[in-house]
């Protein structure tokens, strides 16, 4: 029971973190239809400029308190990731606006390995371990079996993480469905030229939607490089690949449908680590993918779709 | 099981009614719902061999909907479609291959099959049964010929050895592909699309277009020809031609027709029965004189002033309920379905006259 | 440093700073309204803004670098190369601007004209061409060895590297390019045919040529079990789902230690033997059979052949099947899938038989791979792989045969010619390895070219039944398959 309890926070913390970078996919997909296969690589980006502010704050600058460094390389992170995110929407996919579906997803796949090679050549290969920053935590629960006592922790991270997460998505949300960018957002999704016929400014709001994609993917990337420790210029397109399949299985274009996807991905890979093996939790999460959608080839909360003759 | 025919038939002239004793395709009872919403409801009429047959109604009266249950694109929710090959009624086939739990018996010039059990391509392929979409759906990359030759992919696979012997060019596969496109080119003839059948489908002005998709349906040797509105978007020279098409197809070659339209010039020209839904419902069957007369046609094309006549309070509150809920106009605004649209804005219309 | 390969990147973008002016794409010639002086002075606003955002881009990852220290990680100021590279990107940035997004007649222009009557002129050429190209082919390793006596073996490797991706770029032609389903694990087939020739030489001692049929067979049976799921999802689920089941397959390789040897992979795979003759220097060795002197490059060239022979026949079948009711579906599929099903065309086999035909051809060419190299590791056979030969099958135009030779030509024998630029350590200082860049370039060239030719460089069709005229298709009447 302890333990399970345990895989449950460790799941919902990982999940919090796919699910973020889901967001951005679910939203690029809702509203131009395609599957943006660098934001995996934003992701990371967002992850290593989280590290070099950091380093800048803390070794350079010689900043310690620890909440404000954290904050201000969260705000940075976001800012600078963003225009990455921009930038990649700008040069690869707005010149293909209304071409041909698959040429968008081949420059998508392009400027992956772009960013991919271009972090690896500026940055080094070689993996950035970061010391853990936030230690402790608050033990939930604690019981003893014939191994000894097990002791259910939920660190200071994970909460930090889980209430990020929780407040990003509550601000997002609101975002979507109060404002103006939001309603202008959903008329793209519904119908683009409709929605420029309108006074829409429908390149700027697709452009938002990468802009804030990118922001929550740099979010993630800077709760992944403080929950693990360790980055390199490739945990992208794992990342990437799981949080598009959380997207995919919470139904692709709804919000919540993404953070749920995200937060079930995540649990699925720490319980089948937990009580399986830890090699195959990704065929777990793959798998569960691919059950979802041949049954419910809408995901749990996209709209399904009647086929139209 | 056999049906009665409906009450709003009128009886007499029995010699001349096709559909009463030779029917081609029986649909009976038959029951479409979308969510809370009956598109078709409990539908029965049936299609004479050799007749154009057509199904007329206003927006969204569910005529599309029944297309799509008679070719398999959509799973009826309840009901039975009979499609019978060979004369009669085959009462005792039908209820034997209805026990059996099979979904078709055919034997050598007979045949019936439970279209409501079959997938959409053996309902072509196996049944006979051809059709055409509203919304034109033509292989626009590939040319005229070869969408003439996709037409005949079944009788061609078995040609080419399932491919095997036609990856070796065995003779046997070249000369059925020759009298593949000698048929082809039989039909492009008659279409007039002769002189453009190198050219790719999508280049095609919208009446050949039309004409094109006809040809390649006829193209997979049916006994009935479903026709979704084929004169849409027609000049009236390409109507008149296209009344002579169907009638050329229907004498010459034995083909049924069935058609939705909405041009009452073709309808009451080429059709030698008319059944009329509005709502899901059968509100008029006949010959053509009859339905013109049926005062519950007129009311359903020229509307009424009382809603109480139209008596079937469930569609109305499933009309109600479309038109009150501004989602279900969102709804139909993306799709292509037209049906909720259609509803809601009669619906809209009768609200302004009230 | 790397301010030169930022330098093309940002050069490559579109107008950024103009957007407001002239939002509809094109080189079309610039207003009339504005004089010499305002659109210069555009040009610098907009160099300008494309140096500051190559600036914000660059600082984190050109201007700062991050290193592990002995004290922990450290990092350090790269001022110089930032400021250059936002120096290269303005001054490329201008150039471009000035003379061909604002100019009144862009020097590209010349060069597009004269592309585009190429294109005109190719159905005429093409027969005569595509001889050409055959007997080139045929050729290749003999005109390698005589005019490139020194490189020869490099050459010939490099030629066997390209005419692999070519029968794959051709297989996966068959399932993206003819039945239009985007499949993104194509890699999976790749991996089973290498597998099954590695495992069945291990275990029960078979040769190349006896496992290669099984290997194929093998391939299409998995074509098949993850095909027929899947077979039902429709566009970008499709791909996802395949590339969900290329990962499985190579997890599966990596981590099934006491059948596939995990990450240390199977070696010792035998070499190809030409009816029983081995390419060795041993008596009963292919040399001596011949009376020749022995040389370790006949084996590179019987390679080549063997490659160019499997690569041949994936051709010859695929345009043949083309012309066969079972090609004619694959691409009504791709046109329309609920047409297909109206006229009585079983999709769902249909596409099974795309997925299962497009995986034996993998299935092949992972078997070669595997005689070729001797040793495998589930390390090549990532998605970047199946990225790779996705992207040759677009680049080169989808459902084109000459396309793909071509793609593959330009982007793998252009990527591997990086290795030979020696001489650019000359120009950039010793550190300078022109190979890191391989990639990156890769990447990049994706990129520009998807968006200077979104349908691929060749993309007319050819129609399969001709009646009078033979006519090419224009890429605009053709569709492109799931997910319209």
């Amino acid at each position: 029971m302890e333990y399970f309890v345990q895989q449950l926070i460790n799941g919902l913390t990982l999940g919090s973190i796919y699910g973020l970078i889901a967001i951005g996919y679910t939203m690029v997909y809702g509203i131009i239809g395609m599957i943006n296969f660098a934001h995996g690589d934003i992701f990371m980006i967002g992850a290593f400029i989280s590290l070099a502010v950091f380093l800048l704050l803390t070794s350079v600058l010689g900043f310690a308190f620890l909440p404000v460094v954290l904050l201000i390389v969260l705000i940075v992170a976001m800012l600078f990731t963003s225009a990455w995110g921009w930038t990649v929407e700008r040069l690869a996919y707005r010149p293909l606006r209304g071409s041909f579906r698959l040429a968008p997803l081949i420059t998508a796949i392009g400027m992956s390995i772009v960013l991919q090679n271009f972090v690896q050549i500026t940055q080094g290969a070689r993996v950035k371990p970061l010391p853990p920053q936030i230690r402790g935590g608050v033990t939930v629960m604690q019981g003893s079996t014939e191994a000894g006592t097990i002791v259910v922790q939920l660190s200071y991270m994970q909460m930090i993480i889980i209430v990020t997460t929780l407040v990003l998505m509550t601000a997002f949300t609101l975002l979507i469905a109060r404002t103006s960018l939001g309603r202008a957002q959903r008329a793209c999704e519904q119908d683009r030229k409709m929605a420029a016929l309108l006074g829409v400014n429908v390149d700027r709001t697709i452009s938002l939607t990468f802009v804030m994609g990118a922001a929550l993917a740099a979010v993630a990337g800077l709760m992944f490089l403080l929950l693990y420790g360790v980055i390199d210029f490739y945990i992208g397109f794992l990342a990437g690949v799981k949080a598009f399949t959380a997207a995919v299985l919470g139904g692709i274009g709804s919000l919540p449908g993404a953070m749920l996807g995200g937060l079930l991905i995540g649990l699925i890979e720490v319980f089948w680590s937990g009580y399986f093996t830890v090699e195959y939790k990704d065929v777990a999460a793959f798998s569960i993918l691919a059950i979802v959608l041949i049954f419910l080839p809408s995901g749990l909360l996209g709209k399904p779709e009647v086929e139209k003759v | 099981m056999v049906l009665a025919t409906e009450k709003n038939a009128p009886v007499g002239g029995a010699a001349a009614r096709n559909w009463e004793h030779d029917p081609v395709l029986s649909v009976e009872h038959l029951t479409m719902r979308f969510g809370g919403l009956v598109a078709v409801g409990d539908l029965s009429f049936d299609v004479g061999r050799g007749d154009i047959t057509a199904l007329i109604g206003p927006n969204g009266a569910g005529k599309t909907t029944v297309f799509n249950c008679v070719t398999g694109f959509y799973k009826p929710t309840e009901g039975r479609i009979i499609m019978r090959h060979g004369p009669g009624r085959q009462e005792s086939t039908v209820d034997a291959v209805t026990a059996s739990g099979l979904r078709w018996k055919k034997e050598i010039g007979s045949g019936v099959f439970l279209l409501e059990r079959m997938p959409d391509h053996e309902i072509s392929h196996k049944a006979k049964v051809a059709r055409t979409f509203q919304n034109i759906r033509l292989f626009g990359g590939m040319t005229l010929l070869e969408n003439l030759l996709v037409a005949q992919h079944n009788p061609l696979v078995v040609a080419s050895g399932f491919t095997f012997g036609g990856i070796f060019g065995v003779p046997s596969y070249r000369r059925a592909e020759q009298a593949a496109i000698d048929r082809a080119v039989y039909w492009l003839e008659r279409t007039s699309l002769i002189d453009r059948a190198d050219d790719p489908a999508a280049d095609l002005p919208y009446g050949a277009q039309r004409r094109l998709e006809i040809a390649r349906a006829m193209c997979t040797g049916p006994e009935l020809l479903c026709l979704d509105e084929p004169a849409a978007g027609l000049n009236p020279r390409e109507s008149a031609e296209l009344n002579a098409l169907l009638k050329f197809i229907c004498e010459e070659h034995k083909t049924s027709v069935l058609l939705i339209e909405h041009d009452m010039g073709v309808v009451m020209e080429i059709s030698d029965h008319i059944v009329v839904l509005d709502y899901g419902v059968k509100i008029s069957d006949g010959d053509a004189e009859t339905v013109r007369t049926d005062p519950n046609v007129i009311a359903a094309y020229l509307g009424v002033e009382e809603e109480e006549e139209i008596d079937i309070p469930e569609v109305l509150e499933d009309v109600a309920e479309t038109v009150g809920d501004p989602s279900g106009i969102d709804l139909k605004s993306k799709g292509g379905s037209s049906k909720p649209k259609s509803r809601a804005k009669r619906g809209n219309g009768k609200g302004g006259k009230a | 440093m790397a301010s030169s390969t930022t330098g093309v990147k940002v050069s490559g973008k579109k107008p950024a700073g103009d957007q407001a002016e002239t939002p509809s794409r094109g080189h079309a010639p610039s207003p009339a309204g504005p004089g010499g002086g305002s659109r210069f002075q555009g040009s610098l606003r907009d160099a300008a803004t494309a140096a500051f955002v190559a600036g914000v881009l660059g600082f984190f990852f050109i201007g700062l670098r991050t290193d592990i220290a002995p004290g922990g990680l450290d990092i350090k100021a790269r001022w110089t190369a930032w400021i250059v590279s936002i120096l290269v990107v303005f001054a490329g940035r201008l150039a471009l601007n000035l003379f061909v997004f604002k100019a009144e007649r862009p020097v590209t222009l010349g060069l597009a004209a004269q592309l585009s009557g190429v294109g005109e002129t190719l159905p005429g050429l093409s027969k005569w061409l595509v001889r050409l190209l055959l007997v080139f082919a045929l050729v290749l390793p003999f005109f390698l060895m005589t005019v490139f006596p020194s490189k020869q073996r490099q050459f010939i490797d490099l030629a066997i590297l390209i005419m692999t991706y070519i029968m794959l770029g051709w297989g996966l032609n068959i399932v993206v390019g003819l039945a239009g389903l985007l499949d993104l694990g194509y890699v999976a087939f790749y991996a089973v045919g290498a597998y099954s020739f590695a495992l069945l030489s291990q275990y029960f001692d078979f040769g190349f040529w006896m496992a290669l049929p099984l290997a194929g067979l093998l391939a299409a049976f998995w074509g098949v079990i993850l095909g027929f799921p899947v077979l039902r999802l429709r566009g970008d689920y499709l791909a996802i789902v395949t590339l969900a089941f290329g990962e499985i397959i190579r997890i599966v390789l990596l981590n099934w230690y006491q059948f596939t040897n995990g990450p240390d992979g199977i070696s010792g795979i035998p070499k190809p033997t030409l009816f029983g003759l081995e390419f060795s220097r041993s008596e009963d060795g292919f040399a001596a059979f011949f009376g020749l002197e022995y040389a370790p490059i006949h084996r590179f060239i019987y390679l080549y052949y063997i490659i160019l022979a499997l690569a041949l026949i994936t051709n010859v079948v695929t345009i043949r099947l083309r012309r066969l009711p079972i090609g004619r579906a694959w691409e009504a599929l791709r046109e329309d899938e609920i047409a297909c099903r109206s006229l009585g065309i079983n999709t769902r086999n249909t596409k099974l038989t795309a997925f299962a035909i497009g995986a034996m051809f993998g299935g092949f060419a992972g078997s070669f791979f595997a005689t070729r190299q001797g040793f495998i590791s589930p390390e090549s056979f990532s998605f970047i792989e199946s990225a790779m030969i996705l992207a040759i099958v677009v680049l080169g135009g989808l459902g084109s045969q000459i396309g793909v030779v071509v793609a593959s030509v330009a982007m793998i024998g252009g990527i591997e010619m990086l290795r030979n630029l020696g001489f650019l350590t000359q120009i950039f200082g010793s550190g300078f390895d022109p190979v890191q860049y391989r990639m990156l370039i890769f990447g990049l060239a994706m990129v520009l070219i998807m968006v200077w030719k979104p349908r691929g460089l060749v993309s007319t069709r050819e129609p399969t039944a001709v009646l009078k005229e033979k006519k090419r298709i224009g890429a605009e009447a053709v569709a492109q398959g799931e997910g319209h």
